[in-house]
């Protein structure tokens, strides 16, 4: 037999999902170490001012306490502050922890405690006395986005808003049909449930291991390199899993800061977990406004389209997220014109949270291409399909692929929206008004150079190493499949090494694009892998493969066979066996082209049908159910693909109706800084989601055909459920989340 | 979190003598609200006094009147689940259904869901003033985030709420709580347990130093209205979140008039909220909308609302008078059914 059922393109369960149910998996906070101290973190009472005094006595006499560490006291680290920028900074100087007495944002680390228990430091940490001096302070966006500003220095890999497209306000003043609207998103906070720890662990002559919660295990040893003065040779960060990133462990944060800080003085391995309140004293998704316009023609041909938004950023980095530019993506118009401005805030700096941008900026684009509908009379879809645009306008470049088309048809029928009425508060259920949303949704579909190694050893037994990080998402499980496919072996016939900087180089895991990139890269080394293989075979005496090119045999089964004659073969064991040989080993990097992005430009799309129950009376929201459909390439396990989508709508469901971190302005503070307050969606918050890959066949975008699966899942789900609450009520709600209160006072 | 000293009771009198001996103790039995606070040095006790080994506070048994007394130490799951309670006093069992998680359920014991504290986010927070953590310190909330405050009840000193379900029902049944003291034993009409807080919110409950719950106390009377219940819990999602606003209703019918009838708020008070007058107005009155409005206006009296919390006025008179129609027709909202019934 020639042909296994490819594990490429089939259904797999995780291959790390045992280990992680039973426990045996290790996560950053829950490595052991000989003599293992811990640290507590100290954060800021003020959101701006100087650190005038501290008061020490008493933490210094609880027992157990080894060190408190202060500005007044840490050691000397690197001068400049760049040399705290890591891989994904945006433009700015990073916060340098403990580096001086100012503070500038509220919960700062300002102090660790470090003690030989956990609860020693943690007591210590309360018992420290703090003097502040306080300074007039921000947090307020809607005063402070009156100081907006363009950002003069663009962060890396975020295009700016392209140029203005025609007239854009000329033509929205004569339109005939007009819809005009702010839309704005809270501050939200990605809340992993594995809370953001380092364990650092003294080794002999004084290297260390960093087991760090991070996407990117260089990036941290970057980072602690950087800092710190030392070699790579003398880090090694290690980060096998990760529970639940969503961006929030791309860039290293104060705990990695102060752990190898407290190792390095103390020369003992060292512990820092943050606590769930200090999760949101550092990344989140920024709280952003956005003001779009759009004209029409009376048949919905846009004729204008604006979108403009103001994000909040910290005083100390700008960061910034494509928010807009996906305006210019989705529909065809003459006249566009798209602004990101930024404001500052004294609030610690945003940054990347699933799909960063878009859902924030596609909630008021499909909010408002809603409302045009609604305007004009016509169904959200033709809508949609009569501004449908098979290129990029704001590049003007062609697309590798694009089956948004068949997103919107093949959604539309699994979730039955030809039944639709098209008036608001015509659909009911009993004592709940039914309303059936829907919206597009875009990302960006990245690959970047990844590096893999392949080892094959004489027993058949295959292992795959890379440093990518797998934060959840199934990369141990697709490149086991990539690899186990390459070779022609059973899954458990491979081993997969991932989250280890000692490992071949992979970029940091964020983006959606570890699936293409270490995947082209397992693609390319097991290729590789198989000429090597096919040269010893051919040298086996008796060999049949003799005149056999690569394109000539299959590897299947442990064997290396001639596709015309498959009996004919020789197996890895007497391949390597006659080399003399234990194992063999490849190792390959995969590049984007150079050449072809400037030429094409390359996108995943879906299309999100969302179906919300209203309380009439009490207003009440209940979204019943959920189909998502995705054009995102090729699906190389569609079991962890439907999880990725699930998991996005699940947060998209948060966004549109739960998350929201709020503030006091007054004290420049999170305020409902825990799970009990900040609230996600619970399980009865989820009711029916399903999930349809679309047949989209891309060999442009990069050697494998896929486009990436983490964050297209969330970008359409808050519009869609904001625009089937408009359907169901009548009530349009411009603000997220969507809570009780504004539809009551709608 | 503080260091503190443990000591484990073995009897209420073994618990009450180690209170007295320490102004700074805490008793503790399922700890899921004392420890969280502990973690956000919001409670500091010098000593942690453990009441779970303590016998005969852990039982559900009938009284010689009739009602039904409930240790201290049932777990709240228990209560919930427990054939006496959800044949007699269902709408008990229904709000501790609507609290929570089950695994919150399990560990929370009775007494210690009497002594919950306040949600308040800046009673949390202790680097922000608070008048209940810390008397004198001022209230942030009145002009900051104030989402889940109170719109009844409330003083220049505090707008803090009790975030309890099952208060909520007890209030509403004429439950009343047990203590033992120094001065021996006594009895609290659950109207009078909790309390408003007035010029000193840092006291949530009627219970002097010294005391300890042992049990609670529902009158044979209040199984009347087993038929006619229910306890419709709104929140910004459907499960695990405290109340935005949530009514306990209970009636009896008398025909399609009202015989009887029984109505408590949560999540708008520093005390579940209840007005006999509102009460009053429903009886003998056909049970519709109308008359439902009418008792919703007694109960709502006064409210007041401020930048965030302002909504649950409305949204209060809604709820009561859902939840009157739903326990006028018999029809009490299921705590796994999200649909409002």
């Amino acid at each position: 037999m020639l042909s296994n059922d490819p594990h490429v393109g089939s259904p797999r369960s995780r291959v790390d999902g045992p280990a992680k149910v039973t426990g045996r998996a290790s996560y950053a906070a829950e490595f052991k170490a000989t003599g293992l101290t811990h640290g507590y973190i100290l954060s800021s009472a003020i959101p701006r001012g100087r650190i005038r005094a501290f008061d020490l006595a008493a933490a210094l006499a609880v027992p157990g306490v080894l060190q408190i560490f202060t500005h007044e006291n840490r050691p000397q680290t690197a001068w400049f502050a760049s040399s705290y920028r890591d891989q994904v900074a945006p433009p700015g100087k990073p916060l340098r922890p403990l580096y001086d007495a100012e503070i500038q944002h509220s919960d700062q680390p300002i102090a660790l405690v470090v003690a030989s228990t956990f609860e020693a430091a943690r007591d210590a940490a309360s018992l420290i006395g703090v003097t502040y001096e306080r300074a007039p302070h921000e947090t307020d966006l809607e005063r402070a986005r009156h100081d907006s500003y363009e950002p003069p220095k663009k962060r890396s890999g975020i295009a700016p808003p392209p140029d203005p497209k025609g007239d854009a306000t000329a033509a929205f003043g004569g339109a005939p049909i007009k819809v005009s609207a702010e839309y704005s998103l809270a501050t939200e906070h990605h809340n992993p449930m594995e809370l953001h720890g380092t364990t650092v662990v003294w080794e002999s002559g004084g290297k260390i291991t960093v087991h760090d919660k991070t996407q990117g295990t260089l990036n941290t040893q970057g980072y602690v390199t950087s800092v710190f003065g030392l070699s790579s040779d003398d880090v090694r960060v290690v980060s096998p899993f990760v529970g639940g990133g969503f961006g929030s462990a791309l860039r290293p944060h104060h705990q990695l800061f102060l752990a190898v800080m407290a190792s390095l003085v103390l020369e003992r391995s060292v512990r820092v977990e943050m606590t769930r309140t200090q999760m949101f004293s550092h990344v989140h998704r920024p709280q952003t406004i956005n003001t779009v316009a759009i004209s029409a023609d009376p048949d919905g041909h846009i004729l204008s389209l604006q979108h403009n938004a103001v994000a909040a950023t910290s005083r100390y980095e700008d960061y910034q997220e494509n928010v807009v530019n996906w305006s210019g993506m989705l529909y065809h118009s003459e006249a566009t014109q798209l602004g990101y401005e930024l404001a500052k805030l004294d609030i610690p700096t945003p940054g990347d949270m699933r799909a960063p941008g878009a859902p924030t900026g596609l909630f008021a684009l499909e909010s408002a291409m809603d409302e045009l509908a609604h305007a004009t009379g016509i169904d959200p879809i033709e809508l949609r399909l009569r501004n449908y645009t098979e290129r990029d306008e704001n590049d003007d470049k062609p697309l590798t692929s694009k089956e948004l088309r068949a997103c919107y048809a093949e959604g539309a029928a699994r979730f039955g929206w030809s039944r639709r009425k098209m008036t608001p508060r015509s659909m009911r259920a009993g004592k709940e008004l039914v309303g059936w949303g829907m919206a597009s949704g875009v990302w960006e579909a990245m690959m970047m150079k990844s590096s893999a190694r392949a080892t094959l050893g004489r027993d058949g037994r295959l292992e795959i190493a890379c440093a990518a990080s797998d934060i959840g998402t199934g990369t141990y499980t697709i490149l086991s499949q990539i690899g186990a496919d390459a070779l022609g072996l059973e899954l458990d016939a491979v081993t997969v090494k991932l989250g280890d900087s000692s490992l071949p180089m992979a970029p940091i895991q964020g983006g959606s694009w570890t699936a293409a990139s270490s995947g082209s890269a397992v693609t390319l080394t097991c290729r590789s892998l198989c000429e090597t293989l096919l040269k010893h075979a051919k040298a086996v005496e008796g060999s049949p493969l003799t005149e056999a090119a690569i394109e000539d045999v299959a590897f299947n089964g442990g064997m290396i066979r001639l596709r015309r004659e498959p009996d004919r073969a020789v197996s890895i064991t007497d391949a390597l066996a006659a080399a003399g040989l234990d194992q063999i080993e490849a190792e390959e990097t995969a590049s984007p082209g150079l050449i072809a992005p400037m030429r094409r430009a390359s996108y995943t799309h879906s299309a999100v049908f969302a179906e919300v129950h209203v309380d009439e009376q009490l207003d009440i929201v209940r979204v019943t159910r959920v189909v998502s459909a995705i054009a995102a390439g090729r699906i190389l396990n569609p079991k962890t693909a439907r999880s990725q989508i699930i998991g996005g709508v699940v947060w998209g469901i948060g966004m549109a109706l739960h998350e929201e971190t709020m503030t006091d302005h007054r004290f420049g503070r999170f305020m409902n800084s825990n799970l009990g307050e900040y609230h996600v969606p619970v399980n009865a918050d989820i009711d029916g989601i399903e999930v349809i890959f679309v047949e989209e066949h891309d060999d442009k975008v990069n050697p494998i055909g896929v486009k990436g699966l983490g964050e297209i899942g969330v970008v359409g789900t808050a519009a869609a459920i904001a625009n089937a609450i408009h359907h169901a009520t009548g009530k349009r709600i411009r603000s997220l989340p969507i809570t009780v209160d504004k539809l009551l006072a709608a | 979190m503080n260091r503190f000293s443990y000591f484990r009771a073995e009897s209420v009198e073994g618990a009450l003598a180690a209170l007295a001996a320490d102004p700074g103790a805490k008793l503790i039995a399922g700890g899921t609200n004392l420890l969280d606070l502990m973690k956000y040095d919001v409670e500091q006790p010098s000593r942690l006094i453990d009441i779970t080994q303590i016998e005969g506070l852990d039982t559900i048994g009938e009284t010689t009147t009739g009602g039904i007394m409930i240790g201290a130490l049932v777990s709240n799951t228990t209560i919930a689940y427990h054939p006496l309670i959800s044949a007699g006093f269902p709408l008990l069992s229904s709000a501790i259904l609507a609290g929570a998680t089950p695994q919150l359920r399990n560990a929370a014991t009775a007494g210690g869901n009497l002594n919950q504290r306040t949600r308040c986010y800046y009673f949390y927070d202790a680097a922000l003033p608070c008048n209940k953590r810390e008397p004198g310190s001022g209230c942030p909330a009145m002009e900051g985030v104030n989402r889940n405050h109170a719109i009844l009840g409330a003083s220049e000193q505090c707008i803090a709420t009790h975030p309890s379900d099952m208060c909520v029902a007890l209030a509403a049944l004429g439950a009343s709580v047990h203590v033992a003291g120094p001065e021996g034993q006594r009895t609290i009409a659950m109207a009078d347990y909790h309390r408003l807080p007035n010029g000193s919110p840092e006291r949530d409950t009627t219970l002097v130093a010294g005391e300890m719950v042992t049990g609670i106390e529902l009158p044979a009377g209040a199984k009347r209205f087993a038929e006619h219940h229910s306890y419709l819990k709104l929140r910004d999602r459907l499960s695990y979140a405290f109340a935005l606003v949530s009514v306990a209703a209970s009636l009896q019918m008398d025909g399609r008039a009202i015989g009887d009838a029984r109505l408590a708020l949560g999540g708008v008070a520093h005390k579940p909220w209840r007005r006999t007058q509102a009460e009053e107005v429903l009886i003998g009155r056909p049970a519709d909308d109308e008359t439902f409005a009418t008792a919703a206006d007694v109960l709502l009296e006064g409210a007041h609302g401020r930048e965030h919390n302002a909504f649950k006025i409305e949204l209060a008179h809604r709820a009561i008078v859902r939840a009157l129609s739903q326990a006028a027709a018999g029809t009490p909202q299921s705590q796994s059914d999200k649909r409002i019934a």
